[in-house]
């Protein structure tokens, strides 16, 4: 969204060695939860800068899985995630410094309903990257303004409608200066009308050049907005492609099924 | 039911109503008239109302004169008011009594700070993950576990008779501290399981949010899991001080001169047992204002949290 956002991602790009190398990577990740439930089986990824991921699939095909792994919010049981070349999945890596550097935003939500929105979005800054009180605030009013929630600063945010939330929600991962933004199914929680307010902002981000990778099952979005489309199935993505290949061409007969399903739910 | 429960019910049906009437005034013309059907309605709600408060007032009145004459007829009443309701020890106790309530208000004062404190540490210790912190978590676990199955009195035995057998030097034997700290340890178990089960509460993905916000766990439990933890528990804490408030009395069996222990004096010089009425009454009238807020507190809560829904 904003030019100066870009310019921060672009300032780390170069701090990190060059722009061509992926932001976010996965190697054979897997991830059990107990004994026998395989969520992901064998999964490798590459997130080029300033591209947009989508990962579709069934629910419980395991997308939101990885990206809470990507976030280190869950352990990985084998493989490796590398951010900017660093490999994060590293038992020495501080889990902390990572998180920071990659903004989160969830399907609920996850607002903290005890502060007001200015609150909820100036606490990372303030209490993790030490910003002063008036910069952090500054910064999140500019945001707001932005994302169109210039006057709901201080309300609490059981007074504000979904998309709104939401949208505080990407304004409070923003707001950490993030090099990757991960998107969990944001509008899944949200009334049709309030689905596009939300996505409208995720067009604005990209056309800002962040980095994201979203899971979602607007299958319309997604076709617009990637560059990069995984279609995730029993642990594995079975196919990945262009938004062109993997809707227009699918290689594969799960592929084929699965879209053919959401064609006949009218979800494409 | 009483009459002033019956007038808030109807009042709040009534903003109900006027709630409805403005969304769809503000879309046309505001030219509302209740129906006839509300107006019968209203009626017989109204009705049933009346009813219900004169049932109410009845039986409490026949309750009342029952055990009115049940109690005055006993063969043994005579004796009993002179013993328990004397006027004239009454008001010999009373200022006695009052004097040595200020012990126990400035009991409650200090032991519930600390006992907020110790309880809330205990609650975070138990809540600590890991196996470095598995040393302080089994010992605020068996600290709780401990205190909250010990009964109190004998918790007080043997801190006010136990510790000074012991004559440690520099250890305080003052009965008012002793019974003081048997009082925190008590209540702190008490209330470290309260706050436990606010901090348990808070829902994970509140974690996970503040997580993914490069908040260290610390920094998490600090900002977004114990404020919302604390906001909730505040009734069942409220509920707790209310008990501490009234077992500050037990401190006397220490001989710390507290408003029980003041009765007990000029019961024990009389043999009449007026005192320990005037001390029951004068804690049941200093708990009753905390119970109330307590009530309060919780009511308001309730409703910030209920959005809408009559029943």
């Amino acid at each position: 969204m904003t030019a100066d956002d870009t310019r921060t991602a672009a300032d780390d790009t170069r701090a990190t060695g060059g722009d061509d190398g992926p932001v976010l990577r996965l190697e054979s990740v897997r991830k059990t939860f107990g004994r026998d439930r395989v969520v992901l089986r064998d999964v490798s990824l590459d997130v080029a800068p300033h591209t947009v991921t989508a990962l579709i699939g069934a629910s419980g095909s395991g997308k939101s899985t990885l990206l809470r792994c990507a976030n280190l919010l869950e352990e990985i049981d084998d493989g490796a995630i590398f951010l900017d070349g660093e490999e994060i999945t590293d038992p020495r890596a501080d889990p902390d410094a990572v998180r920071r550097r990659i903004g989160v935003v969830f399907q609920s939500y996850n607002l903290f309903p005890h502060m007001t929105v200015l609150q909820n979005i100036t606490l990372a800054p303030r209490r993790v990257l030490g910003v002063s009180r008036e910069e952090a605030e500054a910064r999140a009013r500019e945001l707001l303004g932005r994302l169109g929630l210039g006057d709901k600063a201080g309300e609490y945010p059981d007074r504000l409608s979904g998309g709104q939330q939401q949208r505080a929600a990407i304004v409070r991962a923003l707001a950490v200066r993030p090099r990757l933004l991960l998107l969990d199914e944001i509008t899944a929680a949200l009334d049709p009308e309030l689905v596009g307010e939300v996505l409208s902002v995720v067009r604005d981000l990209k056309a800002d050049g962040m980095t994201m990778v979203l899971a979602t099952h607007e299958m319309g979005f997604a076709r617009e907005v990637a560059d990069q489309v995984c279609f995730l199935d029993n642990g594995v993505v079975l196919e990945r492609g262009t938004p062109q290949e993997v809707f227009g061409n699918p290689r594969q007969e799960r592929t084929r099924r699965f879209l053919r399903r959401i064609v006949e739910a009218g979800r494409l | 039911m009483t009459s002033s429960n019956t007038v808030r019910m109807t009042k709040d049906e009534g903003e109900g109503e006027n709630g409805n009437d403005d969304r769809l005034g503000a879309g046309g013309e505001d030219t509302y008239t209740p129906s006839a059907r509300r107006i019968a309605r209203e009626r017989y709600k109204r009705a049933r109302a009346r009813r219900a408060t004169a049932v109410a007032a009845l039986s409490t009145l026949v309750t009342g004169v029952v055990l009115f004459l049940v109690i005055t007829g006993s063969p043994g009443w005579q004796r009993t008011r002179e013993t328990f309701f004397s006027a004239e020890y009454a008001r010999m106790a009373l200022p006695k009594v009052l004097d040595g309530l200020l012990l126990n208000l400035r009991l409650l004062a200090i032991c519930g700070v600390c006992v907020l404190l110790l309880g809330l540490l205990l609650a975070v210790a138990r809540t600590l993950r890991g196996p470095v912190f598995f040393p302080v978590r089994a010992l605020a676990t068996a600290y709780t576990d401990f205190f909250r199955g010990l009964p109190l009195i004998i918790c007080l035995l043997m801190v006010v008779f136990g510790v000074p057998a012991l004559r440690l030097e520099g250890v305080t034997t003052d009965p008012v501290l002793l019974g003081g700290t048997a009082l925190v340890l008590t209540y702190s178990a008490y209330v470290a399981e309260v706050f436990r089960a606010g901090i348990e509460s808070v829902h994970p993905s509140q974690r996970a949010a503040a997580r993914s916000l490069g908040l260290s766990s610390a920094k998490t439990l600090r900002y977004v899991v114990l404020p919302q933890a604390v906001r909730r528990v505040v009734p069942p804490l409220l509920n707790d001080l209310v008990s501490l408030q009234k077992d500050t009395g037990l401190v006397s069996i220490a001989g710390a001169v507290d408003a029980v222990y003041a009765a007990q004096i000029i019961a024990g010089k009389y043999f009449n047992y007026t005192p320990y009425v005037v001390a029951g009454l004068v804690f049941v009238a200093l708990t009753i204002p905390m119970t109330r807020f307590t009530d309060w507190v919780t009511a308001r809560m309730d409703r910030r949290r209920a959005q809408g829904g009559t029943v």
